[in-house]
């Protein structure tokens, strides 16, 4: 009888902290349709959540525009190797304004050396021009996905030195010899895979090496060996992954009739697609580089660099900064298509 | 007809809910009264109104065809008969039938003086359903949320309904109908072979009483449920899996728009491993 009564106190208890489990939400909802009426491709939104989320993603004020004339930044600065074909009015209102989008705390001398604000010896600078190297490449030769809008340091720094959302790859918690010696990459509800027991290091496999998304067979009935268990998991990972970056569905997407087929899928796809290919573009072109630039403790466990997936840039929202174009008042960092 | 020729059938006059006599008589071995004529009014015109939305659609390929609620933009209103108001019409004479039937059953409990055990196990299953089509989109605030009548269309639909919440098979409500469904099965199957294992002894022995069955199982589990207590069991778990069906839809978007996985978040931070 005693056992009976604490046995349902903890039932209760359990039921309790479920129920008062954040996250439950109640109508009226905002729901829009993806698909056809009635194939349930829909998306729901809480619009109370929605306009919190709103709020939290708002793009900066622009500077004044710069003053028209004036010298070149070439020739008044030295050691310009990007942004030489600024003018000075035009590069020092684009230093404030990366201070104010990067270090807002910290100042100018987060990346310069303050007796000599030209000189390469805080490792910081080097890594910003090769920011603004890769924030130019991206406004220049990726419009597939982020359109006319762009990016500019704001996308994804967002007053923070170290953006928010980067990864690096995951060795996953320590284990104990023998038999428990691996968990084959999943089962801990990481938060990366949306808390999951799915593999919780999709990124490394599919946005730094070149591993390839196809794990849906093309025929009907199983023929010669497709892609593993394991690998279609670390697909579902990776999706996952986006839906939480986004703050979307699979709907929004994908069919799930025939999640590969392209005709059945909506036109966001496309975009994603050529997201995935960028990311993967900057990772390898951009952040691997950087490796000997930066000190350790700015790297991952097994020392590589701090890398970007959807949510650096997306922070929870389908279009970053709900579709603001910052980059129309910095063309500066639109530069030449390569 | 199940009857044998030395069966009596006991035809009671009365207990009717509404219509009195009116319709109190038996069409060969049906019982007809006032609901077995709604049902087939209902039944008659929403499956003509199917058969209209099949020659409006193009196949009659009987996989594909499919009759779709209206787009989200007509809300809780009437929308066009071929953008969805034959979804509407045939929803309306889908519930009729469904409600008539459970009725019918319970005149027919009531003539013979039983319990109402049947219209209210059958009512759980039309209440899934009304759960579906009704109080969801009603929720949610348009009858385009509905699911549609097709043998494919409705299967894409709970496929994309799922992956809306990126993960379904999270969602607590939907684990519990899951168990109910399979405790079910197990339960039957329990109860059926222990039955048949009774009344089919070997060639040469007698049949075996209800005393066998229950050491049958005080021998294997050390406790038995005994015989009517098993069909108890069995409707509480039946029932059970279509009532936690209706729950786990129902709070799929009208009080969770997030992936169910993250439900789960606080199970994560317990005090006694966070």
């Amino acid at each position: 009888m005693k056992l009976t009564v604490s046995l349902s106190a903890v039932v209760i208890a359990l039921l309790g902290i479920a129920v008062a489990a954040s996250g439950w939400v109640r109508p009226p909802l905002d729901s829009i349709q993806l698909g056809f009426r009635g194939l349930g491709m829909e998306e729901i939104v809480n619009p109370r959540a929605e306009a919190k989320l709103e709020a939290e993603n708002q793009a900066p004020e622009a500077l004044d525009p710069p003053e028209p004339g004036g010298p070149s930044a070439a020739s008044v600065y030295e050691n310009l190797q990007v942004l030489g074909d600024l003018s000075q009015n035009e590069f020092d209102r684009l230093m404030l304004a990366i201070t104010e989008w990067v270090a807002p705390e910290e100042g100018c001398l987060y990346c310069h050396n303050d007796e000599n604000l030209a000189a390469d010896d805080v490792y910081t600078k080097v890594v910003a021009r090769k920011m603004i190297e890769m924030t130019r490449h991206i406004n220049s030769d990726w419009t597939n996905h982020v359109g006319e809008v762009g990016v500019t340091c704001y996308t994804c720094h967002r007053g923070n030195p170290v953006p928010k959302n980067t990864w690096t790859e995951d060795p996953g918690p320590k284990q104990a010899s023998g038999m428990s010696a691996s968990l084959k990459g999943q089962n801990i509800a990481s938060s990366t895979v949306g808390v999951t027991s799915l593999p919780y290091d999709p990124f490394t496999a599919y946005l730094a090496r070149k591993d390839e998304i196809r794990v849906i067979g093309n025929q009907a009935l199983p023929g010669k060996p497709g892609a593993s268990i394991q690998q279609t998991e670390a697909t579902y990972g990776l999706m996952i992954h986006m839906s939480d970056a986004l703050g979307v569905n699979c709907t929004l997407c994908h069919n799930s009739r025939s999640f590969f087929s392209w005709d059945q899928s909506s036109p966001q796809r496309t975009t994603a697609w050529y997201g995935l290919n960028m990311v993967k573009d900057l990772n390898a072109k951009y952040l691997d580089p950087l490796k000997p630039v930066f000190p350790a403790e700015r790297l991952g466990p097994l020392g590589d660099v701090k890398k970007t997936n959807c949510a650096t840039c997306h922070n929870g929202v389908q279009k970053p900064l709900y579709g603001a174009n910052m980059l129309k008042d910095f063309l500066e960092l639109k530069g030449a298509s390569n | 007809m199940a009857m044998l020729s030395f069966e009596r059938k006991y035809r009671v006059r009365g207990g009717t809910l509404l219509g009195g006599d009116l319709f109190d008589f038996w069409v060969g071995p049906f019982y007809v009264g006032f609901f077995g004529v709604t049902t087939i009014f209902f039944t008659v015109l929403g499956t003509g109104l199917i058969l209209w939305g099949a020659a409006l659609g193009p196949t009659w390929n009987v996989w594909q065809i499919n009759i779709a609620p209206p787009d989200l933009k007509y809300g809780l209103g009437f929308a066009p008969l071929r953008e969805g108001g034959l979804w509407q019409l045939i929803t309306i004479c889908a519930m009729g039938a469904f409600v008539s039937w459970a009725l019918r059953q319970a005149e027919i409990a009531r003539k013979l003086g039983m319990g109402l055990h049947i219209p209210f196990a059958f009512s759980v299953a039309v209440f899934a359903y009304f759960t579906l089509v009704v109080i969801r989109p009603v929720l949610l605030g348009a009858w385009g949320h509905g699911f549609p009548y097709g043998i494919f269309s409705h299967l894409d639909w709970v496929s994309n309904v799922g992956y809306q919440y990126l993960h379904f098979h999270y969602n607590p409500a939907h684990m519990i109908a899951i168990t109910f469904f399979f405790t079910t099965v197990l339960a039957l199957a329990l109860h059926g072979g222990l039955v048949l294992s009774a009344a089919n002894p070997a060639r040469g022995e007698t049949v075996k009483t209800p005393e066998h069955e229950d050491t049958f199982f005080r021998d294997a589990i050390g406790y038995s449920i005994g015989t009517l207590g098993i069909h108890r069991l069995g409707l509480f778990l039946a029932l059970s899996a279509g009532f936690w069906s209706a729950v786990c839809i129902v709070i799929s978007g009208p009080f969770w728009t997030r992936g169910w996985p993250e439900w789960w978040d606080w199970w994560l931070k317990l005090p006694i491993w966070s």
